[in-house]
């Protein structure tokens, strides 16, 4: 198997003028891996400053309500920042200091990861800049708020759809001009090697934990681990824990307005997505016969995505991991139903992850035991849920308040 | 073979110009004049980009133009017989540029046929590098096209003698860090890492990114066989169509 490659997939499809760049990357990476002081360090990090480890939480409510399995949620939505974003993004930081840079820049869709990076670059006295969609910058503004406050610059892009995979590119020209002093954080476990084995090495605390902690309460592993997946960070994260054992992976892929109608991003799921190149690596893209990307869609920003994880390609083609999609209105139906029976507030993104397990638990017996990975919180999309929900309260207050700005 | 053909053109001109514009933009017909205004403007050969809607290692004027061409529905096919048109109406070589999903889709050893079919001399692929295009620079070689190889001023001199081994026609120097389009500093540096180029390959140098005025085409003089103008030339046409890219490469020289 030829290094970063996953099956088929993978690579590394960059620039000459980046090839030293990811040469330095992976050298620093492949050291760090083997070198026990720094996971050691990594795990100390993640324990004082973002909370790890994050509890398993036994939803019992709705275990009692939907019939089924014995459902547990993995908290990552209490990770300093508010998701799983912080333990990639720590990981890098302080690979990024290990390697002498002192500027990092990332791109972001739903937000979660800008805050994470800016967060991290706060932390680690690094300068920052977070390349976001224009049309991401609209929809998510309570994150870029956050990332300025925190001193990052926030670049809103406007070329393509301005959306996760143009900022991605954006994120890639500052990188070709800077790379002496600057990391590029990329956010999920996508994009040329090392990057995706890297991201799912810093993920794989979550899955780690979570078998731990399902030993511990269940004394067996759990039937059905679900999570959801945009590149694919939190779904590896998890299932990495649980990939030696009889545990059937369930990925979660943004079915947007309905697979029938075109606006989703679902690359697997649909049958839509086919093998190609971009973005510096290879995997299901969704893109049409000439080989050109198309517009992906959904409710939740971070799943809005052309591009799966690499690894996730090969473990869908190996049967490893199974793949379905939720439409837009079955997340907020979801997210409703989690909030009002468990008092939990899943992100958009991670309620992908909950309305697929809804759907299927009332078929599951009695003694069965899922996990489903509640990647982020969902405080962040409250301007989108709020709309989605038609909550007139919310309106009133909105227009209430932009009358006082105009006063 | 493209290397012949450049050493040709090489003994009666001491520096080569080849210019670059994207397929489908503005449009198809405009595209065709633009070429005629390059051709009379003395141009001795032009890299076609078909436009991906992922441009990675262009800057804002060009990856806009690749944008605008696609939302004006150009497809795969379309571009190629626009430079199939291009090269059979002029007598100067003609390249195709894209990323590497483009040729993957086709399929690699049909495309390269349809490059080969079309007259089309050789395809740069910025994003493919020699460690991942074994398969479609074969399928390129075998049809007698030329797959180009690109060096940056970061490429080890190890690396270009490795690069190198796999170049054929010529050897596109990128002439700085950074994306198309951007600011160059054509200095002592520039000079010394053309130096490094020369010591690594035999074949024809060619010197893109940043190129702009007569200055930088004198400063390449004696250093590169070719003078790559892409993102400027876009500016010119932007602002006064096909007539003001003429006037533009007619003073470069």
């Amino acid at each position: 198997m030829r290094a970063g490659y996953y099956g088929d997939y993978g690579g590394r499809f960059v620039p000459e003028i980046l090839h030293a760049t990811f040469e330095e990357l992976t050298g620093a990476f492949e050291a760090a891996r083997v070198d026990p002081g720094f996971w050691a360090e990594y795990r100390a990090v993640m324990g004082e400053y973002s909370g790890r480890p994050t509890p398993l939480t036994y939803a019992g409510n709705l275990t009692r309500h939907l019939g089924g399995a014995r459902i547990y949620v993995k908290r990552e939505d209490l990770n300093h920042t508010g998701a799983h974003k912080a333990n990639n993004v720590m990981g890098q930081g302080l690979l990024a200091r290990r390697m002498g840079k002192s500027r990092v820049i990332a791109e972001t869709g739903a937000g979660q990861h800008g805050v994470a990076t800016a967060t991290m670059a706060a932390r680690f006295g690094f300068r920052c800049t977070i390349y976001m969609g224009e049309k991401d910058v609209q929809r998510q503004r309570p994150n870029v708020f956050w990332m300025e406050q925190l001193g990052a610059e926030v670049v809103p892009v406007q070329s393509g759809g301005r959306i996760l995979k143009d900022a991605i590119n954006e994120a890639f020209r500052d990188w070709v001009s800077h790379m002496e002093d600057t990391h590029y954080v990329l956010g999920t476990a996508c994009g040329p090697h090392p990057f995706p084995a890297m991201v799912v090495w810093f993920q794989s605390i979550i899955g780690e934990e979570a078998r731990l902690q399902i030993l511990e309460r269940e004394g067996r592993p759990p039937d059905r681990v679900y999570a959801c997946v945009g590149g694919g960070s939190n779904a590896l994260g998890i299932f990495s824990g649980f990939l030696d054992d009889p545990v059937e992976l369930v990925g979660a892929e943004a079915g947007g307005r309905g697979l029938e109608t075109g606006l989703h991003a679902a690359r697997l799921a649909s049958a839509r997505g086919v093998p190609g190149v971009a973005q510096g690596y290879k995997t299901y893209f969704l893109q049409d016969p000439d080989g050109q990307m198309l517009e992906t869609h959904s409710v939740a920003a971070g799943l809005d995505y052309i591009g799966v994880s690499p690894i996730l390609a090969d473990l869908y083609e190996r049967g490893r991991v199974r793949f379905d999609a939720v439409t837009d209105d079955e997340v907020v139906e979801a997210l409703s139903l989690t909030v009002r029976t468990e008092g939990l507030i899943p992100a958009l993104e991670s309620a992908h992850a909950f309305a697929l397990a809804f759907r299927e638990i009332p078929r599951f017996p009695e003694d069965a035991v899922v996990i489903i990975n509640q990647s982020g919180r969902g405080d962040k999309d409250i301007f989108t849920v709020a709309d989605a929900l038609g909550d007139l309260k919310w309106r009133d207050f909105i227009r209430r308040k932009a009358e006082g700005y105009r006063a | 073979m493209l290397e012949t053909l450049l050493r040709q053109r090489l003994e009666e001109k001491d520096l080569l110009v080849m210019a670059h514009l994207v397929a489908g933009y503005p449009s198809f017909p405009e595209g065709l004049r633009l070429i005629e205004a390059m051709v009379a403007a003395g141009v001795d050969m032009v890299e076609i980009q078909i436009p991906f809607s992922e441009p990675l290692a262009d800057g804002p004027v060009i990856a806009r133009a690749n944008q605008k061409a696609l939302e004006r529905g150009a497809t795969v096919g379309q571009c190629l017989d626009f430079a199939a048109e291009a090269a059979q109406a002029f007598d100067i070589p003609f390249l195709v540029m894209t990323y590497y999903n483009i040729p993957y889709r086709y399929g690699l050893e049909a495309f390269a046929e349809a490059l080969r079919a079309r007259g089309l001399k050789g395809a740069i692929l910025p994003d493919l590098p020699v460690e991942e295009g074994s398969a479609c620079f074969g399928a390129l070689r075998r049809r007698g096209l030329s797959p180009i190889v690109l060096f940056s001023p970061l490429t080890s001199p190890e690396r270009m003698r490795t690069l190198a081994g796999a170049a054929d026609g010529f050897v596109y120097c990128v002439a700085r860090k950074g994306v198309t389009g951007a600011v160059t500093c054509f200095d002592n540096g520039l000079a010394a890492y053309l130096t490094r180029c020369r010591e690594a390959t035999r074949l024809p140098l060619a010197v893109g990114f940043g190129l702009k005025d007569r200055e930088d085409i004198g400063f390449l003089r004696g250093r590169a066989e070719i003078a790559v103008v892409g993102s400027e030339l876009m500016r010119c046409m932007e602002r006064g169509g096909p007539e003001d890219a003429r006037r533009f490469l007619e003073e470069l020289r």
